[in-house]
């Protein structure tokens, strides 16, 4: 494989991860907030096949995307009334609208499958796309994936850098302390699950009108995507960036598992597709693990300098969730 | 007291009323009778005593899973992993058939060992489940989905890999054993009384421990409060996992008897999504034990009434998984609401 063979798959790797990076993203802001959506697998799933309907009835990518989008704030928005107003557990709620979301799909895309719909085209950036190796990378690409580079910027600074963000981070670590600051804290928790739900649906049409184009049922592929949105959001450890990490790391290996494949003829696709799951579990193990007792056990036992080395290394994958995620606040 | 238990009641038909109304609204969506669709799935599964069958061949997995989360669920876990584990319990069940068919041993004696080996395998997957959780701090839902995966890779791997039927392998999964290895059944069904006998004894049995144990008891301790549980010197970590091996056990002997009676063989998506409807049964029943068998009948029997909908109006039989789903999801809604509005007597 020659430079440009390879620059061009790279490409493709930032495009593949556009729709799960929407996903990753909604979810962090939705858990910043302290409540999980564990509905995203169904969510994704089902703003792909209403996404695609939509785009293809009305001849319009922009209402297929925004319809996706409307599709995940109201499947956020059971999950909020759920467990917000109604007190019923996130999880339980959650998983049945993953269910319910994916045979949705299924059922009602019936009347849209192996059709052609309108799919996004590319949108070279002028002058930027002449730029050596980065103009390949980077500003080949169409409207939805630099949208997906420039998000992960704004979520982050919404985050970490300004005043609400504070305020969303109070209010999943300590409710109670944002409460006590004038913050609406159940209020803020609907208004940032059905944001987070919206960034979550965009995911589905990224994938239909997109990267994965058209709608095939069952055979679209997508079955799972969301599960997998849902450990790259703990692998990035709350934090979008490290969270962005995470999704092209994913697309990444995906694509390596693909170019594999042309020189290891004796692996079966579907094994090199799944590659990256051992690996996810490994960094959700490594990212956990410095918090397990016997860890701190084994670290005492240690020789000096590679304890400090470990306990750094440690100290770096290290990610705590929100102290008070998937938690009910009562304001009395 | 009476009152009360009259309006859950209420509640209960208000959550099934309107789930029947959604999925009624969808069917005139797709441009189906709904009437008419709603007796073709009724037909689709009483109509013959082959539909029955059917249903009772479903009925089985679905019984086992249900089972397995029912402990896991009493022990506060939520083992979404159930569809790996039942997937680790096909492929050790396939293993041990496939080395001992050509050996000398009674054809009796290698199904039990296949069995058997089935109801490891899955312990074993969910022990690996419980360690990430109890030693690595990695959460069950988490570690759960990530070893689906890898099981379904896995089993992929087998039936287009080392045992690829001869030729070329297939989705249509490895090489059919012999028919002396398969668990009896009715004549012209693969309906084995066997497997729905065991499938009864265990969810007869983990009523039982649930309801009148010592172990029991203390399962649901670490459930509704783990650390009160520690203090009063219940070992914590033990029993939960404790309860991952016991319903690991289960998912695998459930995917052992897929392997055995059902498909007589391995193939990718064994498990079927059996797990994951055990858990929606588990929920549905508020995790009773007591309605785990009549719930988990009507969703097997939705299941196989569904199909009629495919081949009468060209409709996706993920109608079954609509209504179900709904179903669970307006009866968790509805309790909320009751707690919420109806004040406790």
């Amino acid at each position: 494989m020659d430079t440009n063979t390879i620059l061009i798959g790279l490409a493709g790797v930032l495009a593949a991860a556009a729709p799960v990076l929407f996903a990753v993203l909604g979810e962090t802001i939705t858990e910043r907030a302290g409540i999980i959506n564990l509905s995203m697998n169904g969510s994704i799933l089902l703003s792909a096949m209403g996404g695609f309907a939509i785009a293809q009835l009305t001849g319009s990518l922009m209402l297929g995307f925004l319809g996706g989008m409307l599709i995940g704030a109201l499947v956020a928005l059971i999950v909020a009334f759920s467990s917000i107003t109604l007190h019923q557990s996130q999880v339980a709620v959650g998983f049945v609208l993953a269910l319910a979301g994916r045979d949705l799909s299924y059922f009602l895309g019936v009347p849209y499958m192996n059709s052609s719909g309108p799919v996004l085209q590319g949108l070279p950036i002028p002058f930027l796309k002449d730029i050596p190796v980065l103009g390949v990378l980077l500003f080949r690409q169409n409207l939805i994936t630099y949208i997906s580079y420039i998000l992960i910027f704004l979520v982050w600074l919404w985050i970490f850098r300004t005043r609400p963000g504070l305020m969303l981070r109070g209010i999943g670590e300590r409710p109670a302390a944002a409460y006590v600051r004038g913050a609406n804290v159940n209020l803020m928790r609907y208004v940032y699950t059905i944001i987070g739900g919206a960034f979550i649906g965009l995911a589905g049409p990224a994938f239909t009108l997109n990267v994965k184009a058209g709608w095939m049922g069952t055979q679209t592929g997508l079955d799972g995507i969301g599960w997998i949105a849902l450990s790259i959001t703990i692998f990035g450890g709350w934090n979008p960036i490290r969270a962005a990490f995470g999704a092209y790391l994913f697309s990444f290996l995906q694509w390596l598992g693909l170019v594999l494949q042309s020189q290891l003829p004796g692996v079966p696709t579907q094994v090199l597709q799944v590659a990256p799951f051992p690996l996810m579990i490994l960094t959700l193990l490594l990212v956990n693990i410095s918090d397990a007792e016997w860890v701190a056990r084994i670290l005492a036992t240690l020789p000096e300098g590679a304890r400090r080395f470990t306990i750094k290394l440690l100290r770096t994958l290290r990610a705590s969730p929100p102290a008070s995620l998937g938690v009910p606040f009562e304001s009395e | 007291m009476k009152k009360n238990s009259w309006i859950n009641v209420g509640f209960q038909v208000g959550a099934l009323v309107v789930a029947l109304l959604i999925t009624t609204l969808l069917l005139v969506a797709a441009g189906a009778p709904p009437l008419k669709a709603y007796a073709s799935i009724i037909s689709g599964a009483f109509g013959s005593s082959n539909n029955i069958e059917n249903i009772l061949i479903t009925w089985s997995p679905l019984l086992l899973t249900t089972a397995g989360v029912l402990i896991t669920f009493s022990a506060g876990l939520w083992n979404i992993g159930i569809e790996g584990q039942m997937t680790l319990g096909a492929i050790f069940a396939t293993g041990v058939l496939r080395a001992l068919q050509n050996t000398q041993l009674p054809p009796a004696l290698i199904i039990i060992l296949g069995i058997l080996a089935g109801v490891i395998g899955g312990a074993l997957w969910a022990a690996l489940a419980g360690a990430l959780k109890t030693f690595g701090g990695v959460n069950e839902i988490f570690g759960g989905l990530g070893l689906n995966f890898v099981s379904t890779a896995l089993t992929i791997y087998l039936v287009f890999g080392p045992w690829k039927r001869p030729g070329v392998g297939s989705m249509s999964g490895t090489q059919p054993f012999d028919e002396k290895l398969w668990l009896p059944s009715l004549p012209h069904t693969e309906l084995s009384l066997w497997a729905l006998g065991i499938s009864l004894l265990v969810i007869i049995a983990v009523y039982f421990m649930l309801r009148g144990t010592h172990l029991g008891l203390r399962l649901k301790a670490v459930g509704k409060n783990s650390k009160a549980a520690f203090l009063m010197g219940v070992p914590t970590w033990q029993y939960s996992m404790f309860a991952f091996l016991l319903c690991g056990a289960f998912a695998g002997l459930s995917g052992a008897i897929q392997v055995t009676s059902v498909y007589h063989r391995l193939l990718p998506n064994i498990s079927n999504g059996y797990g994951f409807l055990g858990l929606l049964v588990a929920m549905l029943i508020n995790y009773q034990a007591l309605w785990a068998a009549p719930i988990a009948f009507f969703f097997a029997a939705v299941n196989i009434g569904s199909v009629q909908l495919q081949i009468q109006y060209k409709l996706d039989s993920s109608f079954a998984g609509v209504l179900q789903d709904l179903l669970v999801l307006l009866v968790l809604l509805g309790e909320g609401a009751r707690q919420r509005f109806i004040k406790k007597g």
